[in-house]
């Protein structure tokens, strides 16, 4: 397993250039082309404002406001998080002419997934800074310091979920319809429409603290949306810890299923 | 160390290798993740509940700079092999190794995304095959260059035809210079021009020292190209060694099961006419045609152009059995193209006849009448048979083209009432080493002036053999 895991580097211009080409492919032929990754984020936002401030007036306190960054900060790591999942579930049948004719290492397919998205990510954290500049000109450059910190946690969690889903996907099909609905689920189940402290009764703290990605979001919010010093950074180590130990655990299963990808996809 | 040298001198070394697949039972496919925890844990069904063996303790050793063709039947586990040998498919037990890098012509443009150009295409699938992005940089030209596609090199891949996506494919795959090529019934690629560079490109690999592992259908490039040759049957080796006898140990089998094959046709044909184990015409009441096959009638079919396979007559004369038998006067369904085939008849008379002629039509594998003739029109009057008799119809060199043939054999009056009329019953396959087009071979040579110069290749064992006697002795 470490050996594989060791090869893996030795593959850095091979996952660099599918990414690259997952990006170019991805809005080949549209007329806005590369744009729609700064779009998207902002008609999602659009979206979301509209729902929530127009249909649904009044859900959110008053004191998270600009609501519409308070949204930003969850939404954005959320797209990346749930989409990654999605497409890396896929991403091992989609590839299966890679893995049947092909001498190819089966893990690249998620981890493109993955960082292509984490890749889109980045392309709409400039609305996001633009929103800053607008909302929060007074951020504290050392604040904004754990922002990079908080990606690599959760790219390190995104990454071993990623894996372990794309494993078992090939044996068990179905994981990739129930995954679209357990995510929506999810994402009412993490604070990112509501802060953290005031999620509704239902929802027991206990529950939104064992939800890993709460502690993204709120780190994400704490760090952008509200003032004062990061104080989440104990939850933060500890989702780390976690996601190392879930990386281990999604590379281990991946590595024992790999033969069987050849036949099954 | 002597042990040592020979083992760094193998390309591939493939020490008992099996490959087992697990077929679904039915229930199996229908399993979910839910039915999969409920019924007990992950592991459990994962494991196969039927099995299927491609590959059964297959060892073979292949020298570095050899070329090694591998022969054998459609699911003979060629591929599979070729499979484990890239390392895409691992073997369920036994082990291979491979010493240097493999590239592998398994499917051509296998790794192309249809939505970028020809020219990021290259990059992204020589990358895959272990090129670094410098090394793609300085072949690039070349690879265009040999795909043919510099004016397309930058629109999708999807606009591409399948020739041109194969042949881009290709040009990539044996730009990778790899120490060992893997190639996989490939060379059907692109025009006759474009396979010739494709086989230029190996001739070239070879002169450079690099080995080639080749599965193929075509004998032909096995015998000309490879060094040796194993031929896989049911996923065992059947045998290994110079290309030319492992070919020619194949060929046979693969004509002895033709033979099963046909033989068992006409057995089935003559069943459904009643001509069994040495039994009588079918009685004249009996006639009911079925399936097209006419069965036991006195009258010959209305229009004799259109008529199917089957079988009529009085029954006063009777054929009760053909064989067509080799040079060798051994039965058989399979011929070769200019060797001597006899058709014998087994004849059997009610009562003394006077009046009869035999006669024989020769059909190609379409119902065409290639050949036609009787004993009447090659002025033979008949005098008189009786009793149990035999007929031979001799052909001293069977100047057919490679193909499947099917026989009308006859014996009727002078005008033409049947006795026992087999249509169409009888089906041999003719075999040739050369492959002409058309039914009949004439006997032939070619003859130049000095102006005009050609050179006989060197053919495989049986090369034209009608014309034996033509060639001038060594």
């Amino acid at each position: 397993m470490f050996h594989n895991l060791r090869q893996l580097v030795r593959y850095r211009a091979l996952i660099q250039s599918l990414v690259t080409r997952e990006l170019k492919a991805r809005y080949r032929g549209s007329v806005l082309g590369f744009f729609w990754s700064f779009i998207n984020p902002l008609l999602l936002l659009v979206v979301y404002s509209f729902v929530f401030t127009v249909v649904l007036p009044g859900t959110h306190p008053p004191e998270i406001e600009p609501y519409a960054l308070f949204l930003f900060c969850g939404i954005l790591p959320w797209t990346w998080f749930s989409s990654s999942l999605t497409e890396a579930a896929n991403s091992l049948m989609a590839g299966g002419n890679l893995i049947k004719k092909v001498l190819f290492p089966a893990e690249i397919l998620p981890i493109v997934a993955v960082l292509s998205n984490m890749m889109h990510f980045f392309f709409g954290l400039p609305i996001l800074l633009a929103f800053l500049i607008w909302f929060r000109p007074t951020i504290s450059f050392v604040e904004v310091l754990w922002f990079p910190v908080v990606v690599a946690v959760q790219l390190l969690f995104t990454l071993g979920l990623s894996l372990l889903l794309a494993a078992l996907t090939v044996h068990f099909r179905d994981i990739k319809d129930i995954l679209s609905n357990l995510l929506t689920l999810w994402f009412f189940a993490t604070p990112i429409i509501y802060p953290m402290h005031l999620a509704p009764g239902t929802i027991s703290k206990a529950v939104l603290n064992a939800n890993p990605f709460s502690h993204f979001a709120v780190s994400y919010q704490e760090i952008l949306f509200y003032e004062g010093p990061f104080g989440h950074w104990k939850w933060l180590l500890a989702i780390f810890v976690a996601s190392v130990l879930l990386f281990l655990l999604g590379y281990f299963l991946f590595d024992r299923l790999r033969d069987s990808f050849a036949e099954e996809v | 160390m002597p042990a040592s040298t020979t083992t760094s001198s193998l390309a591939i070394h493939a020490d008992n290798v099996s490959k087992i697949y697990r077929r679904f039972a039915h229930k199996r496919q229908f399993a979910t993740l839910k039915s999969a925890i409920l019924s007990g844990s992950l592991v459990r069904d994962l494991k196969p509940d039927e099995t299927f063996r491609a590959l059964d303790g297959v060892s073979f050793d292949v020298q570095a700079g050899r070329t090694y063709g591998i022969i054998g039947r459609n699911g003979s586990g060629k591929s599979t092999l070729l499979k484990c040998v890239a390392g895409i498919a691992k073997p369920t037990t036994g082990k291979i190794t491979v010493n240097g890098r493999i590239s592998a012509l398994i499917e051509l443009g296998a790794g192309f995304h249809p939505e970028i150009s020809g020219r990021e295409n290259v990059f992204i699938n020589g990358i895959m095959l272990g090129l670094s992005k410098a090394e793609i940089e300085r072949r690039f030209d070349e690879i265009v260059e040999f795909a043919e596609l510099a004016p397309f090199i930058d629109a999708p891949v999807k606009t591409y035809s399948s020739g041109m996506y194969m042949r881009l494919g290709f040009a990539v795959a044996v730009h990778v210079d790899p120490d060992v090529l893997l190639v996989d019934e490939v060379l059907a690629v692109g025009d006759e021009g474009f396979a010739h560079k494709c086989l230029d490109k190996f001739a070239e690999f070879r002169r450079r020292g690099k080995t080639i592992l080749l599965v193929t259908h075509s004998l032909g490039l096995v015998e000309r190209f490879c060094d040796e040759a194993l031929w896989l049957d049911k996923g065992k080796v059947k045998a290994v060694g110079v290309p030319k006898r492992v070919i020619d140990a194949y060929v046979t089998e693969v004509e002895e099961s033709e033979e099963a094959f046909l033989a068992s046709q006409d057995a089935r044909a003559r069943e459904r006419v009643d001509l069994g184990a040495g039994s009588s015409v079918p009685s004249h009441d009996a006639g009911v045609p079925e399936d097209g096959v006419t069965a036991g009638n006195v009258e010959a079919p209305a229009d004799m152009f259109k008529a199917e396979a089957g079988r009529w007559g009085s029954g006063d004369i009777e054929i009760t059995k053909v064989d067509l038998l080799d040079p060798q006067g051994e039965p058989g369904h399979v011929f070769h193209s200019g060797e001597p085939m006899t058709i014998r008849l087994q004849l059997a008379a009610k009562s003394p006849v006077k009046d009869f002629v035999f006669g024989i039509g020769l059909f190609n594998a379409d119902g065409v009448c290639i050949y036609g003739t009787n004993t009447n029109i090659e002025e033979m009057s008949a005098q008189e048979i009786s009793g149990t008799g035999e007929a031979r119809f001799v052909i001293d060199d069977l100047a057919l083209t490679e193909g499947t043939y099917k026989l009308d054999l006859a014996v009727h009056k002078l005008d033409g009432f049947p006795y026992d009329y087999h249509r169409q019953l009888y089906t041999f396959r003719v075999k040739s080493p050369i492959k002409d087009v058309g039914f009949f071979r004439p006997r032939h040579r070619w003859s130049f002036s000095s102006s005009v110069r050609l050179v006989q290749l060197q053919g495989p064992e049986g090369w034209r053999p009608h014309m034996k006697d033509d060639e001038p002795q060594a």
